[in-house]
């Protein structure tokens, strides 16, 4: 057939271990790209989808080798070709765009000398043909006035626009194949919707083939026409995206629509038992079959084939797929989450503000802190005992930051953060006494950065029962094979050391950690965004049965709304470190809602094909907060008039208890937003 | 879960990891040779007065420069004196006294260094810039002031050396701290209320560690040269003691006749600091912390 542009046959990539045996990465993988389609290869990190996508432009890793199969393009076996000949393929013919731009662009050269060099390599245009062809690329991407743009630097632009700077640079080879390796991955909620927006106006418009690797199905169902889930280095289901996303008819991927949080559901979703095996432990049988719920003693021992079927256009890897056929839709069950909150406030944030800017000598020497227009101002809220409250917004909104000064690592310019309606905080570390220290726990976003890696689990869990409750010998030893219970981990995991856990497990750690210490109250920074989507689920379901068992309170950060919108009970929305709206979570997802909210709320991808984001607003990053009036005044698209750049709007009510900082009234609001 | 069973690995003992380190130490060419050198000398340092075939300070006018023979291996020297002998005993004095220089060096340096990292701030700046003034100090003209201040005893000369050679492992102390202190588990232990002490003991030691043994396993042979050009220039120790650096500058007037009486000791001398060079460039390795890592295109 001539509209295939790239076949891979049989390809198996690996690597060999210090005892000489051979570990796949890739086993066995045979796949086409047809022209114009896009292709979506969704699989979680370590399930081989970035090797084969890299191996589709004749590239294997360091330390990797191809072990048999090859990658057709253009007749030629991409992996064995002569560099030279590479050289002319790469580029022109496939093309690459890389997860963070930020990074792939070079940092002291201008934009237009970068694409410029890029058409100097890959196109045989002169100069003036050339200088054209750079507005003309960046017009494509959508960039606002090109001329600019290209007189700037790499840092001069925010995150969104560096990504379209590679799509230019990638399409600046007029490619027919262009490889996307997770592109949207590092960028906020609404840059992110408008990226892939882009993509897939650039498919339409050019033709070209696109692959697109993500981890993120709901990305992934935006852009793909085809796609094809990956699992321990195995193709295990291939076919239309329609399909895959409304009838998956592999137990993996049933299981992991399922484990999604979405919008539209309140509550937790069911989670996935264990995490995708490392590579090389499973010899034979399927490599799903731990965390199956239909396995049965055949597939432990007999690897399933990838069987072609063909009324659905769909290959499938496993011997059950006939139980799931059945099935219309995916029932996607929640847990509803209990409401045991009590009306006692725990915790009480009044008038907070938080300034990073460098201070004065003066100020230095009396200690205080001087900032008219701080990055985080006003904040007030009543925190009640037993709630799981949600700090929601982009990066920059400050939400991170009032975290830190909750547990007293970033001093507060102004106002009083108050435990258990008598005790003020103080917003200095040094003063707290160790009781205060000890009722506030932290949970960061990346374990692999907040477990020692030096320490074995027992050490790591140990930490704050020897500091705040002088445990000693038996009794921490007991402790801590409860507390490790507690997160469903064996006492054996004692001995190990993090970089032997999954990432999943290595949060567990982290939970049980700050349980450890008895507190009343945790703060979750991003913690499961960092975790693959098979593994989050069962994080928030833990932390869920954890606040029922301990009636612990939960401030929880994420940029996330799906997320927050499964595990919180309320919701502060901000932007620039301005309260937005607060709010119950049932009622903050509804209308009306803040313009902001809107904004945040049509920008959620969602796995499901027919729900299309809605691109409200322009994807600007604005660095600082205005000086006057509504934080939001640049990005509104809803803007009433000069009393919104000139008096800070004011709060008000909906009739569900909703609090909305904007100037316009509640009825227009709600009349406007449900067009 | 089957990954478990594979994945499984004991808390092993000190001794154990050590050994483990040093296997795959000498599991490399270049390790292997550095580790037979540096053994080899340590071994020859304890056992040389034993095997050791004539008096080192025996005077004998009749055998004056008298060339490598089977009864004077390597010749004698201006005074006749058995260069072998002297060889063998050379590297004693050199050897002891750099290695505890080195590790007063690392114990200092180590910690002002990771202590400086920790606090940041104005301490901080103030204590580089302190180290920084001493740095600027050519440390030869320092040491020979000290020196000739002090005299050349070992109760000297091993504090002084340890000080000049730690003022470079602040540095590099400072920088691995640094990479460290700005990981969340650091945060995470402030956050809990932590004492300074405890962080930098259960903390940050732990990660530093590697780094700065295999810069003090760097120091020590730098430290090595150093305390063998003091003695060629007489400030190291004092005739008759048979050492490396002082054979040297008492030979290499006689080079172009006699010259047995430079090698012997340049040999010893060089195969030392090589042997030292290349273990710590292993050790380095097998810790994972090698610098050379291939860029991944």
């Amino acid at each position: 057939m001539s509209d295939i542009i790239q076949k891979v046959k049989n390809l198996s990539i690996g690597f060999k271990s210090k005892k000489g045996e051979e570990i796949l990465i890739l086993k066995n993988i045979s796949t086409n790209i047809k022209k114009g389609e896009t292709v979506g290869i969704v699989g979680e990190s370590g399930s081989g989808k970035s090797t084969l996508a890299l191996a589709m432009m004749g590239y294997v890793k360091h330390g990797l080798y191809t072990i048999g199969g090859e990658c057709e393009f253009n007749s030629s076996n991409l992996l064995n070709i002569k560099s030279k000949d590479l050289e002319k393929i790469r580029g022109r013919k496939i093309a690459m765009i890389p997860q963070n731009a930020g990074q792939a662009l070079t940092p002291n050269l201008k934009i237009g000398y970068q694409i410029d060099e890029a058409l100097q390599l890959h196109s045989d245009l002169n100069y003036k043909e050339r200088e054209k062809k750079i507005s003309e690329l960046l017009n494509k991407v959508r960039l606002p006035s090109p001329e600019t743009i290209a007189l700037r630097y790499p840092h001069e632009l925010s995150g969104g626009q560096q990504q379209r700077v590679a799509v230019a640079m990638a399409l600046a080879g007029t490619p027919d194949l262009l490889l996307l390796d997770e592109p949207t991955t590092g960028l906020d909620v609404t840059t992110q919707a408008h990226v892939l927006e882009l993509l897939n106006f650039i498919a339409k418009d050019t033709g070209t083939s696109m692959v697109y690797v993500s981890h993120d199905l709901g990305a992934i169902a935006q852009v793909s026409d085809r796609i094809i889930v990956m699992y321990a280095g195995e193709i295990v289901l291939e076919g239309p995206s329609r399909d895959i996303l409304k009838r998956p008819i592999h137990p993996y991927t049933h299981g992991l629509l399922k484990s999604i949080p979405k919008l539209s559901l309140a509550g937790l979703p069911e989670s996935m038992p264990g995490s995708q095996p490392q590579p090389g432990t499973i010899q034979d049988g399927c490599s799903f079959f731990d965390r199956c719920n239909f396995s049965e003693e055949k597939c432990k021992n007999n690897s399933p084939q990838l069987e072609y079927l063909k009324e659905l256009n769909t290959s499938v890897r496993c011997f059950h797929y006939k139980k799931l056929l059945k099935e219309i839709q995916i029932n996607q069950s929640v847990s509803k989450i209990k409401k045991n909150s009590k009306d006692k406030e725990i915790l009480n944030l009044s008038e907070v503000s938080i300034s990073y800017a460098k201070q004065k000598l003066l100020d230095q020497i009396f200690n205080r802190i001087s900032d008219d227009n701080p990055t985080v101002k006003d904040i007030n809220i009543n925190i009640k005992k037993g709630e799981t409250i949600a700090l929601v917004g982009e990066s920059g909104s400050g939400k991170s930051t009032i975290l830190k000064s909750i547990a007293g690592l970033l001093r507060t310019k102004d106002g009083l953060i108050r435990f258990d309606e008598s005790r003020n905080l103080s917003s200095d570390l040094k003063e707290r006494d160790p009781n205060d220290l000890r009722i506030i726990q932290l949970i960061f976003q990346n374990p692999d950065e907040s477990l020692n890696p030096n320490h074995t689990v027992e050490e790591i869990v140990a930490q704050p029962l020897k500091l705040y409750f002088g445990l000693k010998g038996e009794e921490l030893k007991k402790n801590i094979i409860d507390l490790l219970q507690k997160v469903r981990l064996g006492e054996f995991y004692m001995s190990r050391y993090p970089r032997q856990l999954s990432g999943g497990e290595k949060q567990r750690v982290a939970v049980a950690r700050a349980f450890a210490a008895k507190p009343d109250i945790i703060l979750c920074d991003e913690v499961t965004s960092a975790l693959d989507v098979s593994v989050q689920a069962a994080v928030l379901n833990l932390l869920q049965q954890l606040k029922e068992d301990f009636g612990t309170t939960y401030i929880f950060v994420s940029h996330d709304l799906a997320v927050v919108r499964a595990i919180s009970d309320r919701v502060a929305v901000l932007y620039q470190g301005r309260l937005c709206e607060v709010g119950p979570s049932n009622d903050v997802y509804k209308f009306p809602s803040h313009p902001y909210t809107e904004v945040l709320l049509g920008a959620v991808l969602e796995p499901d094909p027919d729900i299309k984001p809605k691109l409200v607003a322009e994807d600007i990053v604005e660095e600082k907060p205005p000086e006057k009036g509504c934080s939001f005044q640049g990005r509104c698209s809803r803007i009433v008039g000069d009393i919104c750049k000139t008096e800070i709007p004011p709060w008000q009510l909906t009739n569900t208890g909703n609090a909305i900082r904007c100037h316009i009234p509640i009825e227009v609001l709600q009349k406007e937003q449900f067009k | 879960m089957k990954v478990d069973n594979i994945y499984k690995e004991e808390k092993k003992s000190v001794f154990k990891k050590v050994s483990e380190v040093i296997i795959t130490m000498a599991s490399r060419p270049s390790g292997f040779i550095g580790l037979s050198i540096l053994v080899f000398h340590i071994i020859l340092a304890f056992i040389s007065p034993y095997i050791a075939p004539y008096d080192f300070k025996a005077v004998n006018p009749t055998l004056m420069l008298q060339a490598p023979s089977a009864e004077y291996w390597f010749g004698t020297d201006d005074l006749g004196r058995d260069v072998f002998t002297r060889t063998i005993l050379g590297g004693r004095t050199a050897l002891t006294i750099t290695f505890f220089g080195s590790l007063i060096a690392l114990l200092w340096g180590g910690l002002l260094g990771i202590f400086c990292g920790l606090v940041g701030g104005k301490i901080d700046d103030i204590v580089m810039r302190i180290v920084d003034a001493f740095l600027s100090i050519p440390w030869i003209l320092a040491m020979l002031l000290i020196v000739s201040l002090l005299g050349t005893s070992t109760e000297v000369l091993i504090p002084a050396l340890g000080f000049f050679y730690g003022k470079g492992i602040v540095r590099v102390a400072r920088a691995a701290t640094h990479d460290v202190i700005a990981k969340d588990f650091i945060v995470s232990a402030r956050a809990r209320g932590h004492s300074n002490l405890s962080i930098i003991w259960n903390e940050i030691i732990p990660n530093v560690r590697d780094a700065i043994f295999v810069e003090g396993a760097m120091r020590w042979s730098w430290m090595l040269l150093g305390f063998s050009s003091l003695s060629f220039l007489g400030f190291g120790v004092s005739p008759p003691t048979p050492d490396w650096g002082l054979m040297i500058s008492n030979a290499r007037g006689l080079m172009s006749f006699a010259y047995w009486a430079v090698i012997a000791p340049i040999v010893g001398l060089s195969s030392l600091i090589i042997g030292i060079n290349l273990t710590a460039d292993a050790f380095a390795k097998a810790l994972g912390i090698d610098r050379s890592t291939k860029a991944p295109v």
